[in-house]
């Protein structure tokens, strides 16, 4: 499939011509998760008033995920529906009110405005690298953990990064403000602050930083991309808890996620997910969390 | 208010990186402007067309476009691997402000008297003598206007850097605002309010030599 | 003028100039084909690393969901920093002094902010709550101001540049400060600067590429998925390079011509010419 230089002048200069039409890149979908199934008739299964039943009768549903993290939540240029761990956990979700992946409506959130997004109802779930933590549970609901999860470094295969003290002097990449970055930086490393943390791994592959720090989770995706390039070390040494995010005005949304994900975790349906996204990197499917329960209403 | 006042020395140390930035680029950029100009305005063909295709394709490629190839695109084909992140940036924003500075420089050159380069032919002195002795000067002169305003752009644009691994004050503000997000108003202003001091500083310095220069002759 | 600054060159002299050019050309071409050499030696030739561009998917999200909302941005903001320039660049015309002075401070301000830092306010304070429609809006919102104010720089030095004569005459048959600005003042004003505007269009263009920072889509938001999905930093950056030169460079044709028909061939009104600013001398000065 190597084509000579010439041919890939010819090929640019078709291009300009505007008669593009030759190319074929990235037809390439082969992940894909576990085969939900969609549940029928879904709305008779939530009780009348219940933020469940008015998703399930209306057919839509609006996730809220993360568009640049593969293995997370990753959605290509030209991709409908994103692939990764996140939107497997949407899709379980989504078929449990009787909503069909397509019929999802995706929308990209970023870190910073997770919280706004589930307050001002502009998303239904919030399921994107997003960590429970007392501050966030003030504002918005949480359920879950659906994993768990702590920062570590993605270093590259030949390197002589195997412990935290290491890093000292060393330059290490995430995605500017924030506070894995932070924590990095107490303890000796050079920060690198990068726009996203593909640039951030492209740096690492490239070797103009030593590593890239941020939630293992996402390190993994990466890993997954380059298991031949890449790895993932240190022991997580902070914890982060991934959960659903919810608005805090339909409470009882909560029982529904964690019962559904319970029954995803208990018939397989979680393990096939992970090892269809994250699980690529090569790690071992991890024993699903026990979820919190969820605050008395 | 009180996170921004806390942390101040972190502000302090954004914009030091900042006037690192703009200081070395400003430097970089007259230099390699200044260059050329020389091509520009010279009496070989090869140079002028480099010169001018240099300036027409930098002048329409965004900034950013530049970073990314001196940041991203550049260490996948090896290069600039090891070299420290601020001469990164300052390349980065050299190429870019060059091309304006050749502009700025062009505008005063012809703002030079006629009879002034005439009489330098006249007295035998060559296309470099001419230029070095009697042109350039006269034309950094008249340039001084134009090349501060370029050079008050560049001091801006260096906040292009933020997501390119340098924590410099815009970089920082983001870092503000992503962990007080009470606070917008506050922060904006705080880091506003640092680049209208070095914007304001450097319109007075060329002000001051305007007015310096205009008394000398 | 450039003649001015050597004699006609004698024969020594021009065989000189051509053992230069000779040198330059033969050390370009070397430069280009080495250069060309290293790529291929690095792989960067290769096909797959091209194909998105070739693909019709690709193609069409570079150019509709890229540089079309690149271009939609753009203009959007310079029509809005029309009317924001217009109110304010008359505003700093007005016969009363706090008028006056607040219209400077306005102007003053967002010139001298990064357009970036000004994007990131806007997007933070406003945007990030409003979805696709926030992200849009934050790179219109800060374009919008920073050009506005820009442009209220232009218009003014344009009202200005109007013969003082035609103020006179106008003052003169019995019209009032309000008509002698709409109907005297701006139409003249307005074919003056025409051309400064088109070329604002350009800075306005190639400030969109910083709508990346809010995640706001456009040719370098979409260029940034591609190389994130394909590896191919390289060739990426220079289809981006490409495609915002060649707009560019029409947009900049559009001016020299609109510059020709309109004004004939006096210098250009003096705006600024780099992406983030500059005005002429007498602006700069009244900064101070």
């Amino acid at each position: 499939m190597r084509m000579t230089r010439i041919k890939a002048a010819t090929a640019a200069t078709l291009l300009v011509l505007g008669l593009a039409a030759c190319g074929n890149a990235g037809n390439d979908n082969s992940d894909s998760g576990p085969d939900v199934k969609v549940s029928e008739n879904a709305a008779d299964s939530f009780a009348d008033g219940s933020r469940m039943k008015e998703l399930a009768q209306s057919g839509k549903i609006k996730i809220g995920v993360k568009f640049d993290q593969p293995g997370i939540g990753f959605k290509g240029a030209t991709d409908k529906i994103p692939s990764g761990f996140d939107p497997e956990m949407g899709k379980i979700l989504a078929a449990s009110l009787g909503i069909k992946p397509d019929d999802v409506e995706w929308t990209e959130t970023i870190s910073a405005n997770r919280e706004p997004f589930l307050q001002k109802g502009q998303v239904d779930l919030v399921i994107a690298s997003y960590s429970m933590t007392p501050e966030r549970q003030k504002i918005v609901g949480q359920a879950g953990p659906y994993y768990v999860t702590g920062q570590q470094l993605l270093v590259k295969k030949d390197s002589d990064i195997s412990k935290l003290d290491d890093v000292k002097g060393k330059q290490v990449c995430s995605v500017t403000g924030s506070t894995s970055l932070d924590q990095i930086e107490a303890k000796g490393a050079k920060p690198r602050g990068f726009d996203t943390y593909s640039e951030c791994v492209d740096q690492v592959l490239n070797g103009t930083v030593d590593a890239m720090t941020t939630d293992g989770a996402i390190l993994m995706g990466y890993a997954a991309e380059n298991p031949d390039k890449l790895k993932v070390v240190v022991d997580p040494f902070s914890e982060e808890r991934y959960g659903v995010g919810y608005s805090k005005d339909h409470p009882e949304m909560c029982q529904w996620i964690v019962d559904t994900i319970k029954k995803a975790q208990d018939d397989g349906d979680w393990a096939k997910a992970f090892e269809a996204t994250l699980g690529k990197s090569g790690v071992d499917t991890p024993e699903p969390p026990q979820m919190d329960a969820c605050p008395s209403a | 208010m009180s996170e921004i006042l806390d942390n101040f020395d972190l502000v302090l140390r954004a914009f030091w990186l900042t006037i690192q930035l703009a200081v070395l680029s400003g430097i970089a950029s007259m230099v390699l402007g200044t260059l050329l100009v020389a091509m520009r305005i010279g009496p070989v063909a090869v140079l002028r067309g480099i010169a001018t295709t240099y300036v027409t394709l930098l002048r329409n490629t965004p900034l950013l476009i530049i970073f990314i190839f001196i940041f991203i695109a550049a260490p996948d084909l090896g290069w600039f691997v090891h070299t420290p992140f601020l001469v990164k940036g300052v390349i980065a924003v050299t190429l870019y402000t060059s091309a304006f500075v050749c502009e700025s420089l062009r505008a005063g050159v012809n703002a030079v008297p006629l009879g002034q380069a005439e009489a330098a032919r006249a007295i035998g002195m060559t296309f470099g003598q001419n230029l070095r002795h009697v042109v350039l000067p006269q034309a950094f002169r008249a340039s001084v206007p134009p090349l501060a305003s370029t050079l008050i752009a560049m001091t801006k644009n260096t906040s292009v850097a933020a997501v390119f691994g340098l924590m410099e004050a815009t970089a920082r503000m983001r870092w503000f605002t992503n962990r007080y997000t009470d606070d917008t108003i506050t922060i904006f202003i705080v880091f506003a309010i640092g680049y209208i001091i070095l914007v304001e500083v450097l319109s007075l310095g060329s002000f001051g030599l305007e007015r310096r220069w205009k008394a000398a002759r | 003028m450039t003649t001015v600054l050597f004699d006609a060159p004698g024969p020594r002299t021009r065989a000189r100039h051509r053992l230069y050019t000779v040198v330059t050309a033969v050390a370009i071409v070397a430069a280009v084909v080495g250069f060309i050499a290293y790529l291929n030696s690095k792989g960067a030739l290769a096909y797959h690393l091209w194909e998105p561009f070739v693909t019709p998917q690709y193609v069409r999200a570079l150019l509709v969901d890229g540089l079309l909302k690149t271009l939609e941005m753009a203009f959007a903001s310079v029509l809005f920093a029309i009317v924001f320039g217009v109110v304010f660049g008359v505003g700093k015309l007005s016969d009363h002094a706090w008028l006056r002075w607040i219209c400077l401070l306005v102007v003053e301000f967002f010139r001298a902010v990064p357009v970036l830092l000004l994007m990131i306010f806007v997007f933070f304070y406003w945007g990030i709550t409003h979805d696709e429609f926030g992200r849009l809006g934050s790179v219109v919102i800060a374009l919008t101001l920073y050009n506005g104010a820009v442009l209220a720089e232009v218009f003014r030095a344009g009202i200005q540049a109007v013969q003082k004569g035609q103020a006179e005459a106008a003052y003169a048959i019995g019209l009032r400060k309000t008509q002698v600005m709409t109907s005297i003042l701006l139409p003249q004003a307005v074919k003056i600067m025409l051309p400064a505007l088109i070329s604002q269009c350009v800075v306005a263009v190639k400030d969109t590429s910083l709508g990346m920072y809010v995640a706001a889509p456009g040719l370098t938001f979409v260029g940034k998925q591609i190389y994130n999905q394909f590896h191919n930093q390289f060739q990426t950056a220079i289809v981006m390079a490409a495609l915002y030169i060649a707009v560019n460079l029409l947009l900049t044709l559009a001016a020299t011509w609109a510059q020709r028909r309109l004004v004939g061939e006096k210098k250009p009104l003096d705006v600024g010419m780099t992406a983030i600013s500059t005005a002429g001398a007498e602006t700069q000065r009244s900064t101070v």
